[in-house]
């Protein structure tokens, strides 16, 4: 049997018309779109004609697209870039509690730096609480960053209302749409962002590949030195076959959108119903607005490392955001954003569909997924627990405590 | 995070050996903390100084429940002196190592057999 991978949300496999895009760039188009020479001009070229289709994909122009490694990058050109070049308008930056470590980490590397992060809480259904972001937003707010849909949970932000609020006090605002561009619209004027980060590697394109949308007039600081590529705003030789990719990418999701995400959402909506018919299982995140792709469910008593390993070994590729490991103790921050339990969040499971998904799939890991729950919770002691006895672990210290850290 | 475990592992996890309770044991150890996404329960009954029979569960993440199916392998039989020292150590090196970022399970393991045998102990008194 062939495995099912269902974890789309993590990365997606290069589509074959995209690496034919990106194959004459290696060895025969080599040139440096700097260079002066005819290879230089056709790399050039090539360049240009990519930017053209990633901005189309926006609704911005092409002078409006900045490539960069990837997802990781932008979020860093566009938070770190803006903070550094508005310092003297404000401090202040306000975003989520459930934003990818790409936008939180950058934020509190800012903390560090003499800038101020609120970090607006969600509702059980995973929403940016509109309320609680208004207030957030003062004087001193130079930028909002709020991603368009999370990778965790799926769940699609009001970005419309949530940029009118930046706009009423005359605050900029990032998105980070990883995980919506080419998945569903994401018209920059529409979403009223100026700065707007996505990545190749969702998108059935290569890896470390990426954009950032600079709204013009937004200003940036570079993070990285050197020459005048990307007008100054990203120095190194461009990665014009990667570039290449990504501008297939985006053409053919552009192309094959709406036919798809209709599609993705049928196949999603019947492993929703299937899987939510085993007992102690509930889904995470907004039941509708939510990306097409993205199931995450939690099962009770059931740790979730584990239940993936035991999918893998029947050749299903799923996802958890349960993190066990000495490493880092908690479960997903954006399940306990949401309101899970420490133990609830143990217990997630994320199934992310892609073009390669079929209703036969579907079918199989409604067969599979149910028993292999099954088999974890006659291992686990959780179900037969007393209440007391579930009280007095929760105050031992853990295994892991002998690391030096303890659990909260 | 990707966690690259040996083939032994995978096979403890795939077929767990002593799964259950053993009811009227004479030792239960009970450690973890659900909070942190980890409980192991391990049972013993003993007869002649010696584990005859040993159970565990485990809720927990791939290694903690590898590493409490082994460890019931390697208590079973064993004289409760040669049982407490069972350590981490002995866990990981049955199974062929433990990623470093997963050596604190056999912890967990090593830590239930120990308190189910101090159970036993002191239920003895
Ligand atoms: C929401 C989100 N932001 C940022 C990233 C980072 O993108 P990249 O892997 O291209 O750096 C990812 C995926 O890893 C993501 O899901
Ligand atoms: S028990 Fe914590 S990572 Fe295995």
């Amino acid at each position: 049997m062939g495995r099912i991978y269902l974890d789309h949300a993590a990365t997606t496999p290069v589509d074959p018309r995209v690496l034919e895009a990106m194959q004459p760039f290696f060895s025969e188009k080599f040139g440096n779109a700097s260079s002066l020479h005819s290879e230089g001009t056709e790399a050039a070229e090539a360049l240009e004609k990519s930017r053209e289709t990633v901005a189309g994909a926006l609704g911005a122009k092409p002078d409006e697209v900045v490539f960069t490694s990837g997802g990781s990058e932008s979020d860093n050109l566009a938070i770190k870039g803006f903070a550094y070049a508005n310092r003297k308008k404000g401090n202040r930056i306000v975003t989520s509690a459930i934003e990818h470590p790409a936008v939180l980490n950058t934020c509190r590397y800012l903390e560090k730096n003499g800038f101020r992060v609120t970090y607006v809480p969600v509702g059980r259904n995973g929403i940016v609480d509109l309320n609680a972001l208004e207030k957030a937003v003062t004087e001193e707010t130079i930028l909002v960053s709020i991603m368009h849909a999370n990778n965790e949970i799926g769940t699609i932000q009001p970005l419309g209302k949530i940029s009118e609020i930046a706009k009423r006090r005359g605050v900029a605002l990032h998105t980070d749409a990883v995980q919506t561009f080419g998945k569903i619209e994401t018209d920059a004027d529409k979403l009223g962002a100026d700065l707007l980060s996505l990545s190749g590697h969702k998108i059935y394109g290569p890896k470390g590949v990426g954009a950032l949308f600079v709204r013009k007039g937004t200003v940036l600081e570079p993070l990285i030195h050197g020459g005048e590529h990307e007008k100054g705003l990203r120095a190194g030789t461009e990665n014009v076959a990667g570039i290449a990719g990504l501008a297939e990418a985006t053409r053919i999701c552009a192309k094959e959108m709406n036919g798809e995400a209709a599609r993705e959402t049928r196949l999603r909506d019947r492993l929703l119903k299937g899987i939510l018919e085993t007992p102690g299982s509930w889904l995470n995140g907004h039941r509708t607005k939510r990306l097409p792709n993205n199931a995450n469910f939690s099962f009770r008593h059931v740790e979730g490392e584990s239940l993936v390993l035991y999918l893998d070994m029947k050749g299903i590729a799923a996802s958890t955001g349960s993190a066990c490991s000495s490493l880092k103790l908690e479960p997903s921050h954006v399940l306990r954003a949401i309101g899970l339990t420490p133990e609830e969040a143990h217990g997630s499971l994320r199934l992310t569909l892609g073009r390669a998904t079929t209703a036969k799939d579907i079918e199989t890991v409604l067969e599979i997924i149910p028993g292999e729950v099954e088999k974890l919770r006659k291992i686990s002691p959780m179900a037969g627990m007393s209440a007391l006895e579930k009280k007095r672990l929760e105050k031992q210290p853990h295994g892991h405590g002998r690391h030096g850290k303890a659990c909260d | 995070m990707a966690v690259n475990y040996t083939k032994k592992v995978m096979e403890h996890l795939a077929n767990p050996r002593n799964v259950g309770e053993i009811p009227g044991a004479d030792g239960v150890g009970t450690v973890g903390n659900p909070v942190c996404g980890d409980v192991m329960s391990i049972y013993i009954k003993v007869g002649g100084g010696r584990i005859t029979d040993i159970k565990f569960k485990t809720y927990g993440c791939g290694a903690a429940i590898a590493t409490s199916s082994i460890i019931t392998e390697l208590a079973k039989g064993k004289t409760i002196e040669e049982a407490v020292k069972i350590s981490v150590n002995d866990v990981a090196g049955e199974l062929g190592g433990l990623p470093p970022v997963k050596m604190h399970c056999s912890n967990l393991a090593a830590d239930a057999l120990h308190a189910a045998i101090k159970d036993y102990q002191e239920r003895r008194k």
